[in-house]
């Protein structure tokens, strides 16, 4: 199979009713979907589109590099591109860069309103469709867990006790790997969506309220109090390293998002995870990390029609299916998706994210991404390194920021 | 007189060669350990590219392996679609190296050879070129690109911008420099009394150029189109700025594309990497030749 | 017997002045067809940047839209983000030194030693130059995985310390070694020296080998009749014989200490390893639209810095040629 070759569209294995449009031509579709699996379903998932009269020719970028040149490729975009809600959406949008679907959210039911809002630009229009999503939660090892008689915490106190149990048994309690600077990431959104709640979190992304606030400081003691529980060395680590320690036994938890699994695939049913535990009882535990991936139409597309109706059938429950068949690592968005075939794991994390009021995209996702890899990436790994600089880490980051977002 | 038997002196010429000897014995015990060093860290990831991820996920990459396999290596071929980009990087490296040293064999040629007030000057310029960061011509590089419209079957985009030529270009451009300042010191070393010579036998520049100062350049031609090679074809920043379709970006793309967004097999990575590496090294043990056998410059000795 | 000097000794006097037409024709277009494109695919847009560097444009705003804001971006770098700044200076300064004392000169001696006709003198060359030509992605893997990873490295196994809470964070302990004020040497920087001189010693090498194959052997062999030892005899003759090819040498380490990029940005660019080059990057490509503006401005300094020095030694050093 060729990468960037035409891969036209065929008429096989469609389950449900969705009906052909009207447009012909040729949709250009860029991917990035670029690894073996991935690649595979997003090409099951074009080949069930069901116009046969669109020829749909996939332009395949690695992951990477399609997001570090996404302000470029935008300037010479194919049709239909794959990108990421929130933050990251509004601003291109903003920016004149991004076609506006609301038309083809009007025929859009089975996707509920919190997703529906990722998609909504600052000025009230949709701009992109979602496909899938993921949570970020505290993976263990049932196993290790039964062996000990270790019990799922439900507050930050019954944690701590855990990690306390957990050195006592020979284990590091908490597996962490910041080589790659965003993995420190999801403990300051997951601690600060605890402690001060969800709105406060989406402000200061925002660029609104204080880095140097008391709220925020509040998150890097408890957190601080918190780190000797967590494997020496982060910054010198990556993740998948961190996740390896935790399958071989060497850890107890780790925070990360179901990705996870795929460092467990000689082990995956020894692999389940809970919500981090409740801190502050006023928020309890309504917020939780959980990206989507979706799809976007080009400012300026050469088919239009053929890129409005690409985007409707990304948005039905099989066409998530039928990728997430091929690649059960996250959980499809709409609400009449058909979950049989989901793996415990999955059924697990559609769970979890159905029953959560307020989902957040990651703090990459929902901060302006200068801000998110220069100044914040920075900012938590030196606070890993040294918690107890973190006065002059916020005043730095304050700084910083109010020359960012202006 | 004490009878202690005092060994003969050897003779000066058995001395020397047995010094000779130990001397070469030393030395090729240093580069041994040297090149032992050189090769543990690329050897650690042979040994990683030839076992599956599965097991040194598990294990560990030093572990004793249970499996050798070239399965990698099959799997880094078919999935980085390795094929299609090595043509494309063909099309790409090939009239870019000819290119660039042609072009800056050019201009080291007039700079050195010949003395007008421009010398220093123009030099100066390909020299400083040869500094820049690329990154700092990023952003008003793709801004030309876009605008610069070029012939149907020399793009597919209309513009600069997306194509093939325009990828040799910015290569050809920026590595002349490093080129013209390298070549012009090396054609400082040849003696002037060569373009005297053929001068006094009424040789055109041009046949001077061509017959005379471009074979004697060969080492650094030779050095130089390794090295450009290499770069050239390692490039992944101007590929990916200037190319936004992938089925179009060299093979270094090839590379990226076995790594997903999160899961990140480094065996087959490692696999990839040996595939990739082999052109550049092939084409340095081709041209190697041209460093090593002594080149004599006798041409004028009296 | 006068040993020719291999110096190119311009001497106006006698030099020959005559071109024909067709000579003068020839050498226009061969100097002038490279400089042009040179000129526009180079250096219009660097200066392009300089000028952006001035403004606060996002990349994505039409050319129209850009907005001057005078030298506020170089102020930022310098107040807001000063100690990014300094950090990669401090780093890249070390790495000059660096580049220098170690591996250039290691460079130099294997290719001098190469360059006799040794039996496997190609099996030699060839290590030494692969990791030249290694694609950065296995070059991260190597360093990140194979030899510093704290729990199954090579480093830390042969060390025995790989048991959890034993382990030493080879990449990410940017504790100082030294120290200045604030600033200082990290520790993993150190770490990655080793991987930098890995790969400039096969490319030091290459270029000076191909340099002695255009010294005259002649030279070297009345230097050796003449009774001087191998390395009387490199110091006195050959070394200064050399002169041109170690100017190229010279530019091209602190070229490359000054743009040091590949490997730490492989390895995600940890804190401790700031390097000028990752700072533009940073800013000028990458998503968000980047900030060019500010980018620009990294990208100007990192240009001082790389161009100033070196443009006033080789401007020197051509006009002290010349005068010759």
């Amino acid at each position: 199979m060729l990468l960037g070759g035409t891969g036209l569209a065929s008429a096989r294995g469609r389950v449900g009713s969705t009906p052909a449009g009207s447009a012909s031509g040729t949709l250009t579709f860029g991917s990035n979907y670029s690894d073996e699996i991935p690649r595979t379903a997003m090409q099951a998932v074009l080949d069930g589109f069901p116009n046969d009269n669109v020829e749909v020719r996939v332009n395949t970028v690695d992951h990477n590099s399609y997001q570090e040149n996404i302000t470029n490729y935008l300037q010479q975009p194919d049709d239909v591109m794959a990108w990421f809600t929130g933050y990251r959406l509004q601003f291109f949008a903003a920016q004149g860069l991004v076609g506006d679907i609301t038309d083809v959210w009007e025929g859009i039911d089975n996707i509920g309103d919190n997703f529906k809002a990722t998609c909504t630009g600052e000025d009230g229009k949709q701009y992109m469709v979602p496909f899938y999503n993921y949570p970020w939660a505290v993976h263990y090892k049932p196993s290790l867990f039964e062996e000990h008689g270790f019990e799922i915490p439900t507050t930050l106190d019954e944690l701590t006790a855990l990690a306390t149990e957990m050195q006592g048994a020979g284990l590091t309690p908490f597996s962490l790997g910041n080589d790659a600077a965003w993995p420190a990431m999801g403990t300051f959104d997951i601690l600060n969506m605890r402690i001060n709640g969800y709105q406060f979190h989406v402000d200061l992304m925002a660029g609104e309220g204080e880095w140097t606030s008391d709220e925020v400081r509040e998150v890097f003691a408890t957190w601080e109090t918190l780190l000797p529980f967590h494997q020496s060395g982060p910054n010198g680590r990556t993740w998948q390293e961190a996740a390896q320690a935790l399958n071989a036994g060497e850890t107890g938890m780790m925070l990360l998002g179901t990705f996870i699994s795929e460092q467990f695939a000689d082990n995956l049913d020894d692999l389940a995870f809970f919500p981090f535990p409740e801190v502050n009882p006023e928020h309890g535990m309504d917020s939780i990390d959980a990206p989507i991936d979706g799809f976007m139409m080009a400012a300026d597309p050469d088919n239009e029609e053929a890129s409005k109706e690409m985007l409707a059938y990304l948005a039905t429950g099989e066409a998530q299916i039928t990728y997430l068949t091929l690649n059960p690592g996250s959980v499809a968005v709409a609400s009449d998706a058909d979950q049989s075939g989901y793996t415990d794991l999955q059924l697990a994390s559609a769970e979890l994210i159905a029953e959560t009021p307020n989902i957040a995209q990651f703090l990459d996702r929902d901060t302006n991404p200068e801000f998110a890899a220069n100044v914040m990436g920075d900012a938590l790994a030196d606070f890993l390194a040294d918690p107890g600089s973190i006065d002059s880490i916020l005043s730095d980051v304050e700084e910083r920021k109010q020359v960012i977002f202006t | 007189m004490s009878m202690t038997a005092v060994a003969m002196p050897l003779s000066p010429k058995v001395r020397r060669s047995r010094q000779a000897k130990v001397r070469r014995g030393v030395l090729h015990t240093f580069l041994i350990v040297m090149a032992i060093g050189w090769l543990i860290p690329i050897g650690g990831a042979l040994y990683a590219s030839l076992r599956p991820y599965a097991e040194t996920s598990g294990k560990g990459f030093l572990s004793w392996p249970d499996t050798f396999t070239l399965q990698n290596y099959r799997d880094a071929w078919n999935q980085g679609d390795m094929t299609h980009h090595y043509w494309v990087t063909a099309l790409i490296v090939i009239p870019a190296v000819l290119l660039t040293l042609a072009l800056a064999s050019f201009v080291a040629f007039g700079v050195s050879r010949f003395s007008w007030k421009f010398n220093i000057p123009l030099l100066l310029l390909f020299t400083a070129g040869n500094l820049l960061p690329p990154q700092v011509l990023a952003q008003p590089l793709f801004q030309m690109y876009k605008r610069i419209a070029l012939p149907g079957f020399l793009t597919d985009t209309g513009v600069m911008l997306g194509s093939t030529v325009g990828i040799i270009t910015i290569h050809v451009a920026f590595q002349t420099g490093f080129c013209t300042f390298v070549l012009s010191n090396y054609m400082k070393t040849l003696p002037a009394e060569i373009g005297e010579a053929a001068k006094i036998d009424g040789a055109s520049v041009l046949r001077q150029y061509f017959q005379i100062i471009l074979p004697l350049c060969r080492p650094a031609l030779a050095a130089l189109g390794t090295l450009e090679f290499a770069w050239i074809y390692n490039d992944f920043f101007w590929a990916v700025l200037l190319e936004n379709q992938g089925a179009d970006r060299p093979i270094t793309s090839s590379l990226a594309n076995l790594g997903g967004e999160f899961l990140r097999d480094d065996n087959l990575i490692a696999a990839g990497s040996m595939l990739v590496a082999f052109p550049t090294i092939a084409v340095y043990l081709l041209l190697k030749r041209q460093f090593i056998g002594g080149l004599t410059l006798g041409s004028t000795k009296g | 017997m006068t040993v020719t000097s291999t110096r190119l000794r311009p001497d106006r006097r006698s030099r020959v002045r005559q071109f024909s037409t067709a000579d003068r024709v020839a050498l226009t277009l061969l100097i002038g067809i490279p400089t042009l494109i040179h000129v526009a695919f180079v250096w219009f847009p660097a200066v392009a940047t300089v000028v952006l560097s001035f403004t606060n444009w996002n990349g994505i705003v039409g050319v129209g839209g850009i907005r001057f804001v005078g030298f506020r971006n170089y102020w930022e770098i310098f107040t807001v983000f000063e100690s990014d700044v300094f950090s990669a200076a401090i780093n890249n300064g070390v790495l000059v030194v660096f580049l220098f004392l170690g591996p250039t000169a290691v460079g130099v001696f294997f290719a001098y030693l190469l360059d006799k006709n040794l039996r496997g003198g190609a099996i030699y060359q060839s290590i030494f130059y692969t990791p030249v030509v290694l694609s950065l992605a296995v070059v991260g893997f190597i360093w990140r995985s194979v030899m510093y990873s704290p729990r199954q490295g090579l480093i830390s196994t042969v060390l025995g310390r790989t048991a959890p809470g034993n382990q030493i964070d080879w990449l990410g302990d940017r504790s100082h070694l030294l120290s200045i004020g604030d600033y200082g040497l990290s520790k993993n920087f150190v770490a990655i020296l080793a991987a930098m001189a890995w790969r400039h010693v096969g490319y030091i090498m290459v270029l000076y080998l191909a340099g002695l194959k255009s010294v005259d052997t002649q030279l070297r062999e009345a230097a050796a009749i003449d009774g001087c030892n191998e390395w009387q005899a490199f110091k006195r003759v050959v070394f200064p014989a050399m002169k041109p090819v170690n100017v190229v040498v010279g530019v091209i380490t602190v070229i490359e200490a000054l743009r040091a990029f590949d490997i730490v940005f492989a390895l995600n660019s940890p804190r401790g390893m700031e390097l000028l080059s990752i700072l533009v990057t940073d800013n000028l490509i990458g998503e968000g639209g980047g900030n060019v503006g500010r980018g620009s401005a990294y990208g100007v300094v990192l240009l001082l810095l790389c161009v100033g020095f070196i443009t006033w030694y080789l401007a020197n050093h051509f006009r002290r040629e010349q005068a010759r």
